[in-house]
């Protein structure tokens, strides 16, 4: 389905902490999303003007659920756009262009359905876990704070750097168990670029099919700026229109920018424009 | 051609009538807003947006990307970095090369309910006159722009920030580009971007376009506060600035420039508004080109039409304009 050629004047129906996090939701009358798809977002008011000048450009947020009409996304405050969304509050308004992008692909039968999320990056697997029969999900925080992310999905196995919550370890621990147990699956992954090629690199060696949810700077959302592209077997790609998720076979590796920050993934504008 | 297509096609190509139609070089356009070249990918918003991209087509004449003789894959990202109330951008051309552009892009733009503007860039003057003669001959394109803001291989200089050099490659691709209008994209990272324009002018060029980007360096932030930047942030080194950030240097070069050529001037940089858009108009530019601002919005550029037409309402704060 297309996207509605216009960006629309939302209102905020309310802006939650869940941890380190927050999870904004707004009156969204859609098209509703497909999971793994996303939307670009901007405060309708003080939109700019703060810090250094920014925010200028909208951000870029994957859809972390869709429910009756109200759109959920998943924010941390990591940057001058991330901080305002952060700040807005029931009743303000928020426009949207979207729902953008490509979204997951369902998992060919009898393969089951493995999501591996990290940090900020849990947000399109929560929409995932919403739309499929089954799944087994894992997710990884560096924290106490950051692992209530958590509780956006539902009965998820957690790993944290700090040992607070679940295994002490990397959640690619998690998945290497799941696999050596049973590796008859798909895995669907979102989070830091490291992860993501961690992911990568282990599904590649077992032979197991994998849809990666990747992240650039991204200024537009629909294809005019160049500015998101991955490098992939066949070149550039954009990935607000050839993705955010691609198959992994089509990747030789996730690119990890030595200079970009701790990552923020699911917000699709990590690293420069947050 | 669809009948439904043709008519709305001619509606908006030569039936421009309406309040705000605009002669330039010879075509007739509903509205004197167009876009910048490299800041709208029209091919790729119809696989977003659908058939509503052609309905409400948000520019009365449609500016490519830049295509160059060759395919390019373009610099190696990072590409953006959000500067103070600006967008630093080192995309670097990234085209499919002429052939492939006229084979498989062109006729996907000549559906468009708008006369489509073919920005070129060559290296050289030789490189330049083959890009105009292909795209002379071809009916789908209703002018080309000549992008000079890339170095002489020979000289090393940039073609556009040298008049003497640019009114020399415009004098000599000028008879490549037959009867189609060319327009000569004005550099602004130049000692005085009025002489260039008058050279242009010389050379042949029936119209030209500023400002481009201003050239920007953007430092990747460091490890650490405190500690020194590791280097450029964007995989190209450097970049060129885009959005309100040069506004007030765009409208200096424009009203410069409109003040020493006859030809038409199509003016941009910073333009966010229909306020914006009048300044320029105001300080004789014919038409107006909208860029950074279409990445917030695609359809801004319809918005600020409408508003200098007196319809709808004010571009910020408003959900429904239309």
């Amino acid at each position: 389905m297309s996207a509605p050629l216009q960006r629309r004047l939302l209102t905020l129906t309310a802006n939650e902490r869940l941890g380190a996090y927050r999870v904004l939701r707004a009156v969204d009358p859609g098209p509703p999303p497909r999971a793994g798809q996303f939307a670009m977002l901007a405060a309708a008011e003080r939109w700019g003007g703060g810090e250094d000048e920014r925010p200028l450009l909208a951000r870029a947020f994957s859809y972390a659920r869709w429910q009756e009409g109200e759109a959920h996304f998943l924010l941390e405050d990591v940057g001058p756009g991330t901080h305002r969304l952060c700040e807005l509050g029931a009743g303000n308004g928020l426009w949207l262009l979207g729902p953008l992008g490509r979204g997951f692909e369902l998992p060919p039968e009898r393969r089951r359905a493995l999501l591996v999320g990290g940090g900020v990056g849990i947000a399109p697997l929560a929409i995932w876990q919403d739309a499929l029969d089954e799944a087994t999900v894992l997710l990884g925080f560096r924290d106490a704070a950051h692992a209530h992310g958590a509780g956006l999905c539902r009965d998820a196995l957690l790993a944290t750097d700090d040992g607070s919550h679940g295994h002490h370890g990397r959640v690619t621990d998690l998945l290497e168990a799941e696999l050596d147990a049973d590796a008859h699956a798909v895995v669907y992954s979102c989070g830091p670029p490291p992860m993501l090629e961690a992911v990568r690199a282990i599904c590649a060696v077992r032979d197991v099919p994998a849809q990666l949810a990747l992240e650039a700077g991204m200024a537009c959302g629909f294809g005019a700026c160049f500015g998101c592209v991955v490098p992939t077997r066949s070149g550039y790609a954009r990935l607000c229109v050839d993705g955010p998720v691609l198959d992994a076979a089509e990747l030789e590796r996730v690119e990890c920018h030595p200079a970009s920050a701790p990552a923020a993934s699911g917000t699709r504008t990590a690293g420069t424009v947050r | 051609m669809p009948s439904r297509e043709r008519s709305r096609r001619e509606r908006h190509a030569y039936g421009g009538n309406g309040p705000l139609s605009v002669d330039f070089c010879g075509l007739t356009l509903a509205h004197p807003v167009i876009n910048g070249s490299g800041t709208f990918d029209a091919i790729a918003a119809r696989r977003v947006f659908g058939a509503a991209l052609d309905e409400r087509f948000p520019f009365a004449a449609f500016v490519s990307k830049t295509i160059t003789l060759q395919p390019r894959a373009g610099n190696p990202p990072p590409r953006l970095w959000e500067a103070p109330a600006g967008l630093v951008n080192s995309i670097g051309l990234p085209n499919k090369g002429l052939q492939r552009y006229l084979a498989e892009d062109l006729p996907e733009l000549a559906r468009l309910p708008a006369p489509l503007i073919v920005n070129v860039m060559g290296s050289s003057a030789a490189e330049l006159e083959a890009l105009a003669s292909a795209c002379s001959a071809r009916a789908e394109i209703s002018a080309i722009e000549l992008n000079v803001s890339c170095p002489n291989v020979k000289t090393g200089l940039d073609i556009g920030a040298d008049p003497r050099e640019l009114g020399r490659v415009v004098a000599s691709v000028r008879p490549a580009a037959g009867t189609k209008p060319l327009i000569v994209k004005l550099t602004p990272n130049c000692a005085d971007v009025s002489a260039c324009a008058a050279a242009a002018q010389a050379g042949g060029a029936d119209a030209v376009s500023l400002i481009n980007t201003l050239r920007a360096y953007a430092p990747a932030p460091p490890a650490r506060a405190g500690h020194p930047s590791p280097g450029p942030w964007l995989g190209g080194g450097s970049g060129g600035l885009s959005g309100p950030a040069v506004r007030a240097v765009a409208l200096a070069q424009v009203a410069a420039v409109a003040a020493r050529v006859s030809i038409p001037v199509i003016g941009m940089g910073g333009i966010q508004t229909a306020a914006d858009a009048r300044r320029f108009l105001e300080l004789g530019a014919t038409l107006v080109a909208v860029g950074t601002a279409s990445f917030s919005d695609p359809l801004i550029g319809a918005r600020i039409a409408a508003e200098l037409a007196g319809r709808g309402h004010r571009v910020s704060g408003n959900a429904t304009p239309f």
